[in-house]
Protein backbone atom coordinates (compact mmCIF):
# COMPACT_ATOMS: atom_id res chain seq x y z
CA UNK A 1 0.00 0.00 0.00
CA UNK A 2 1.65 3.38 -0.93
CA UNK A 3 -1.23 5.24 1.07
CA UNK A 4 -2.31 4.56 4.38
CA UNK A 5 -4.45 7.96 4.76
CA UNK A 6 -8.30 8.34 4.86
CA UNK A 7 -9.40 11.21 2.41
CA UNK A 8 -10.01 13.44 5.14
CA UNK A 9 -6.46 12.85 7.08
CA UNK A 10 -4.73 13.86 3.13
CA UNK A 11 -6.81 16.96 3.28
CA UNK A 12 -6.52 17.83 7.01
CA UNK A 13 -2.57 17.35 6.40
CA UNK A 14 -2.38 19.62 3.24
CA UNK A 15 -4.27 22.32 5.30
CA UNK A 16 -1.10 21.76 8.07
CA UNK A 17 1.95 21.67 5.29
CA UNK A 18 0.24 24.95 4.09
CA UNK A 19 0.67 26.12 7.93
CA UNK A 20 4.88 24.82 7.75
CA UNK A 21 6.36 21.82 9.32
CA UNK A 22 6.75 21.86 13.19
CA UNK A 23 10.06 23.30 14.97
CA UNK A 24 10.56 19.80 16.34
CA UNK A 25 12.94 16.55 16.28
CA UNK A 26 10.28 14.73 14.66
CA UNK A 27 7.65 16.73 12.37
CA UNK A 28 6.07 14.26 11.12
CA UNK A 29 5.53 12.31 14.19
CA UNK A 30 3.96 16.21 15.41
CA UNK A 31 1.84 16.47 12.25
CA UNK A 32 1.06 12.72 12.63
CA UNK A 33 -0.64 13.15 16.20
CA UNK A 34 -2.76 15.93 14.92
CA UNK A 35 -4.70 13.91 12.49
CA UNK A 36 -4.32 10.28 13.79
CA UNK A 37 -2.17 8.86 11.92
CA UNK A 38 1.27 7.43 11.83
CA UNK A 39 4.99 9.33 10.98
CA UNK A 40 5.41 6.44 8.46
CA UNK A 41 2.11 6.89 6.56
CA UNK A 42 2.74 10.99 6.98
CA UNK A 43 5.99 10.87 5.55
CA UNK A 44 5.25 8.44 2.21
CA UNK A 45 1.87 10.71 2.15
CA UNK A 46 4.48 13.72 1.59
CA UNK A 47 7.29 12.07 -0.30
CA UNK A 48 4.37 11.25 -2.75
CA UNK A 49 3.18 14.52 -3.09
CA UNK A 50 6.42 15.84 -3.38
CA UNK A 51 6.87 13.29 -6.32
CA UNK A 52 3.88 13.88 -7.56
CA UNK A 53 4.98 17.56 -8.58
CA UNK A 54 2.77 19.32 -5.91
CA UNK A 55 5.58 21.05 -3.85
CA UNK A 56 7.44 24.29 -6.33
CA UNK A 57 9.67 24.41 -3.43
CA UNK A 58 10.14 22.66 0.09
CA UNK A 59 12.60 24.29 2.57
CA UNK A 60 13.34 27.25 4.88
CA UNK A 61 10.10 30.01 3.79
CA UNK A 62 11.97 33.75 4.87
CA UNK A 63 10.33 37.10 5.20
CA UNK A 64 12.98 38.70 2.98
CA UNK A 65 11.98 42.72 4.66
CA UNK A 66 12.85 41.58 7.49
CA UNK A 67 16.18 40.13 6.03
CA UNK A 68 16.81 44.07 4.89
CA UNK A 69 15.74 42.56 1.29
CA UNK A 70 12.70 45.56 1.01
CA UNK A 71 13.46 47.75 -2.16
CA UNK A 72 10.87 45.45 -4.22
CA UNK A 73 10.20 46.18 -7.44
CA UNK A 74 7.35 44.64 -9.71
CA UNK A 75 8.70 46.03 -13.45
CA UNK A 76 5.15 45.97 -15.78
CA UNK A 77 5.84 46.34 -19.54
CA UNK A 78 3.58 46.34 -22.78
CA UNK A 79 5.15 43.99 -25.10
CA UNK A 80 4.05 43.40 -28.58
CA UNK A 81 2.48 39.32 -28.34
CA UNK A 82 4.50 37.72 -31.05
CA UNK A 83 8.08 38.69 -29.05
CA UNK A 84 6.45 38.32 -25.37
CA UNK A 85 7.28 34.87 -25.19
CA UNK A 86 11.04 35.46 -26.22
CA UNK A 87 11.36 38.93 -24.04
CA UNK A 88 9.95 36.76 -21.01
CA UNK A 89 12.06 33.57 -21.73
CA UNK A 90 15.21 36.32 -22.19
CA UNK A 91 14.77 38.16 -18.35
CA UNK A 92 13.51 35.17 -16.59
CA UNK A 93 17.16 34.14 -16.97
CA UNK A 94 18.54 37.48 -16.31
CA UNK A 95 20.15 38.06 -12.89
CA UNK A 96 18.03 39.51 -10.01
CA UNK A 97 14.80 38.63 -11.92
CA UNK A 98 12.82 36.43 -8.76
CA UNK A 99 9.69 35.85 -11.40
CA UNK A 100 8.81 36.40 -14.43
CA UNK A 101 5.01 36.04 -15.73
CA UNK A 102 2.52 37.15 -18.83
CA UNK A 103 -0.43 38.72 -17.87
CA UNK A 104 -3.63 39.57 -20.09
CA UNK A 105 -4.04 42.86 -21.22
CA UNK A 106 -7.11 44.45 -19.42
CA UNK A 107 -9.25 48.05 -20.13
CA UNK A 108 -6.91 50.48 -18.40
CA UNK A 109 -4.20 48.19 -18.03
CA UNK A 110 -1.80 48.19 -21.48
CA UNK A 111 0.78 45.53 -19.27
CA UNK A 112 1.29 42.06 -20.41
CA UNK A 113 4.88 41.01 -18.60
CA UNK A 114 5.64 41.37 -15.14
CA UNK A 115 9.02 40.91 -13.49
CA UNK A 116 9.83 41.53 -9.68
CA UNK A 117 13.20 42.57 -9.09
CA UNK A 118 14.38 42.78 -4.95
CA UNK A 119 17.35 44.45 -3.59
CA UNK A 120 18.43 46.71 -0.76
CA UNK A 121 18.48 50.12 -2.22
CA UNK A 122 16.00 51.50 -4.42
CA UNK A 123 18.80 53.12 -6.47
CA UNK A 124 20.17 50.17 -7.28
CA UNK A 125 17.21 48.85 -8.21
CA UNK A 126 16.31 51.17 -10.19
CA UNK A 127 19.59 50.65 -11.93
CA UNK A 128 19.78 47.48 -12.11
CA UNK A 129 16.03 47.72 -13.74
CA UNK A 130 17.43 50.36 -15.78
CA UNK A 131 20.52 48.24 -16.98
CA UNK A 132 17.85 45.02 -17.83
CA UNK A 133 15.48 47.18 -20.20
CA UNK A 134 18.73 48.32 -22.38
CA UNK A 135 20.40 44.93 -22.55
CA UNK A 136 16.95 44.08 -23.80
CA UNK A 137 16.53 46.57 -26.50
CA UNK A 138 13.22 47.14 -24.19
CA UNK A 139 13.82 51.20 -23.42
CA UNK A 140 11.55 52.31 -26.37
CA UNK A 141 8.72 49.74 -24.74
CA UNK A 142 5.55 50.99 -22.58
CA UNK A 143 6.94 49.94 -19.16
CA UNK A 144 6.08 51.00 -15.50
CA UNK A 145 8.02 50.43 -12.22
CA UNK A 146 5.63 50.00 -9.27
CA UNK A 147 7.85 50.16 -5.86
CA UNK A 148 6.29 48.71 -3.36
CA UNK A 149 6.15 50.98 -0.35
CA UNK A 150 4.14 48.31 2.49
CA UNK A 151 3.42 45.19 3.00
CA UNK A 152 -0.22 44.67 4.58
CA UNK A 153 0.19 40.95 4.47
CA UNK A 154 3.01 38.56 3.79
CA UNK A 155 1.79 34.43 3.87
CA UNK A 156 1.76 31.54 2.11
CA UNK A 157 -1.04 30.65 0.14
CA UNK A 158 -4.19 28.24 1.39
CA UNK A 159 -5.61 25.66 -1.49
CA UNK A 160 -7.55 23.91 0.75
CA UNK A 161 -11.36 25.11 0.92
CA UNK A 162 -11.43 28.26 2.94
CA UNK A 163 -13.01 27.19 6.46
CA UNK A 164 -12.37 23.54 6.11
CA UNK A 165 -10.03 22.15 8.75
CA UNK B 1 22.90 36.97 11.50
CA UNK B 2 25.84 34.68 11.83
CA UNK B 3 27.96 32.75 9.37
CA UNK B 4 25.63 29.93 9.86
CA UNK B 5 22.16 31.35 9.61
CA UNK B 6 23.53 32.54 6.28
CA UNK B 7 24.61 29.23 5.23
CA UNK B 8 21.46 27.73 6.56
CA UNK B 9 19.26 29.89 4.14
CA UNK B 10 21.53 29.65 1.64
CA UNK B 11 21.55 25.97 1.50
CA UNK B 12 17.96 25.05 2.56
CA UNK B 13 15.29 27.60 1.05
CA UNK B 14 15.42 24.70 -1.41
CA UNK B 15 15.70 21.04 -1.41
CA UNK B 16 15.05 20.08 2.28
CA UNK B 17 15.08 16.44 2.33
CA UNK B 18 11.83 14.82 3.17
CA UNK B 19 12.47 12.66 6.20
CA UNK B 20 11.47 11.70 9.66
CA UNK B 21 14.71 14.37 11.26
CA UNK B 22 15.49 17.03 8.76
CA UNK B 23 16.49 19.64 10.96
CA UNK B 24 19.07 16.86 12.06
CA UNK B 25 20.10 16.64 8.08
CA UNK B 26 20.57 20.43 7.98
CA UNK B 27 22.62 19.99 10.52
CA UNK B 28 24.93 17.25 9.41
CA UNK B 29 25.52 18.80 6.41
CA UNK B 30 26.28 21.85 7.77
CA UNK B 31 28.31 20.78 10.46
CA UNK B 32 26.43 21.98 13.37
CA UNK B 33 24.21 20.15 15.70
CA UNK B 34 20.41 20.05 15.70
CA UNK B 35 20.15 22.60 18.54
CA UNK B 36 22.40 25.22 16.61
CA UNK B 37 19.73 24.73 13.68
CA UNK B 38 16.39 25.42 16.22
CA UNK B 39 18.31 28.37 17.65
CA UNK B 40 18.89 30.23 14.52
CA UNK B 41 15.70 29.12 12.71
CA UNK B 42 14.09 31.13 16.51
CA UNK B 43 16.44 33.75 16.27
CA UNK B 44 14.61 34.18 12.39
CA UNK B 45 11.73 34.04 13.92
CA UNK B 46 12.14 36.57 16.55
CA UNK B 47 13.10 38.92 13.86
CA UNK B 48 10.09 38.16 12.29
CA UNK B 49 12.25 36.64 9.48
CA UNK B 50 10.64 33.61 9.16
CA UNK B 51 7.44 32.34 7.10
CA UNK B 52 7.63 28.74 7.79
CA UNK B 53 9.37 25.98 6.89
CA UNK B 54 8.48 23.22 4.55
CA UNK B 55 6.73 23.55 0.97
CA UNK B 56 5.53 26.13 -1.34
CA UNK B 57 2.83 24.67 -3.53
CA UNK B 58 2.98 24.71 -7.00
CA UNK B 59 -0.56 26.64 -7.52
CA UNK B 60 -1.02 25.08 -11.14
CA UNK B 61 -1.59 21.97 -9.36
CA UNK B 62 -2.46 22.60 -5.70
CA UNK B 63 -5.45 24.81 -6.87
CA UNK B 64 -5.64 28.53 -8.71
CA UNK B 65 -4.56 31.92 -7.75
CA UNK B 66 -4.70 35.45 -9.50
CA UNK B 67 -3.12 38.52 -8.94
CA UNK B 68 -5.52 41.56 -8.26
CA UNK B 69 -5.02 45.01 -8.15
CA UNK B 70 -7.72 47.95 -6.30
CA UNK B 71 -7.27 52.06 -6.68
CA UNK B 72 -7.88 52.35 -3.63
CA UNK B 73 -8.17 56.10 -2.93
CA UNK B 74 -5.90 57.55 -0.39
CA UNK B 75 -8.38 58.41 2.32
CA UNK B 76 -9.11 54.59 2.21
CA UNK B 77 -6.19 52.30 2.47
CA UNK B 78 -5.83 51.55 5.94
CA UNK B 79 -10.04 50.41 5.52
CA UNK B 80 -9.54 48.70 2.50
CA UNK B 81 -6.59 46.68 3.34
CA UNK B 82 -7.86 45.85 6.51
CA UNK B 83 -10.83 44.01 4.49
CA UNK B 84 -8.52 42.42 1.60
CA UNK B 85 -6.38 41.05 5.03
CA UNK B 86 -9.31 39.63 6.44
CA UNK B 87 -9.59 37.16 3.56
CA UNK B 88 -8.63 33.96 4.11
CA UNK B 89 -7.59 33.65 -0.17
CA UNK B 90 -5.28 36.70 0.35
CA UNK B 91 -1.69 35.91 1.20
CA UNK B 92 0.74 38.61 0.00
CA UNK B 93 -0.78 41.92 0.15
CA UNK B 94 1.14 45.25 -0.84
CA UNK B 95 0.87 48.77 -1.45
CA UNK B 96 2.66 50.33 -4.69
CA UNK B 97 3.41 53.85 -6.57
CA UNK B 98 0.48 53.48 -9.14
CA UNK B 99 -3.37 54.68 -9.44
CA UNK B 100 -3.95 50.48 -9.22
CA UNK B 101 -1.85 51.04 -5.61
CA UNK B 102 -3.36 47.90 -3.86
CA UNK B 103 -1.81 44.49 -4.91
CA UNK B 104 -2.62 41.47 -3.71
CA UNK B 105 -2.56 37.50 -4.27
CA UNK B 106 -5.90 35.45 -4.17
CA UNK B 107 -5.43 31.58 -4.08
CA UNK B 108 -7.84 29.05 -3.62
CA UNK B 109 -9.48 25.45 -4.41
CA UNK B 110 -10.70 26.09 -8.31
CA UNK B 111 -11.03 29.65 -10.31
CA UNK B 112 -14.90 29.69 -9.66
CA UNK B 113 -13.78 29.86 -5.78
CA UNK B 114 -11.82 33.12 -6.94
CA UNK B 115 -14.36 34.41 -8.99
CA UNK B 116 -16.82 34.44 -6.02
CA UNK B 117 -13.80 36.17 -3.92
CA UNK B 118 -13.59 38.81 -6.53
CA UNK B 119 -17.46 39.30 -6.67
CA UNK B 120 -17.41 39.74 -2.07
CA UNK B 121 -14.26 42.38 -3.05
CA UNK B 122 -16.40 44.34 -5.53
CA UNK B 123 -19.13 44.40 -3.29
CA UNK B 124 -17.62 44.99 0.06
CA UNK B 125 -15.13 48.14 -0.88
CA UNK B 126 -17.25 49.30 -3.89
CA UNK B 127 -13.77 49.22 -6.12
CA UNK B 128 -13.78 47.03 -9.55
CA UNK B 129 -10.83 44.78 -9.16
CA UNK B 130 -8.43 44.25 -12.13
CA UNK B 131 -8.36 40.26 -12.60
CA UNK B 132 -4.67 39.56 -13.17
CA UNK B 133 -4.15 35.47 -13.77
CA UNK B 134 -1.19 34.24 -14.85
CA UNK B 135 -0.62 33.01 -18.32
CA UNK B 136 2.77 32.00 -18.65
CA UNK B 137 5.63 31.65 -16.11
CA UNK B 138 8.80 32.26 -17.20
CA UNK B 139 11.05 32.47 -14.21
CA UNK B 140 9.61 31.30 -10.46
CA UNK B 141 12.11 31.48 -8.18
CA UNK B 142 11.06 32.74 -4.39
CA UNK B 143 14.41 32.11 -2.61
CA UNK B 144 16.92 34.58 -1.86
CA UNK B 145 20.33 34.31 -2.47
CA UNK B 146 21.87 35.99 1.11
CA UNK B 147 25.58 34.93 1.27
CA UNK B 148 28.55 35.54 -1.27
CA UNK B 149 26.03 34.36 -4.21
CA UNK B 150 23.96 36.77 -4.02
CA UNK B 151 22.64 38.61 -6.89
CA UNK B 152 20.19 41.15 -5.20
CA UNK B 153 21.31 44.54 -6.10
CA UNK B 154 22.68 45.96 -3.03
Amino acid sequence: MSDGLTLEQQQQLRRLLEHGLPLASRPYQVLAEQINSTEQAVLQHVQDLNAQGLFRRFGIVVKHRALGINANVMLVMDIEDERVHQVGAALGEAPGVNLCYRRPRRPGWPYNLFCMVHGRDRQAVEAHVAELLEQHNLLQRPHHLLFSTRAFKQRGARYSQVGAT
Amino acid sequence: MDDLCLRMLDRFQHDLPICAEPYQAIAEELGCSEEDIFQRLEQLNQRQALSRVGPIFDHSVAGASTLVALAVPEARIEQVAAQINALDEVNHNYLREHDWNLWFVLTGPNRAHLDQTLIHIQQQTGLTPLDLPMLTAYQINLGFALGKDSQVPS
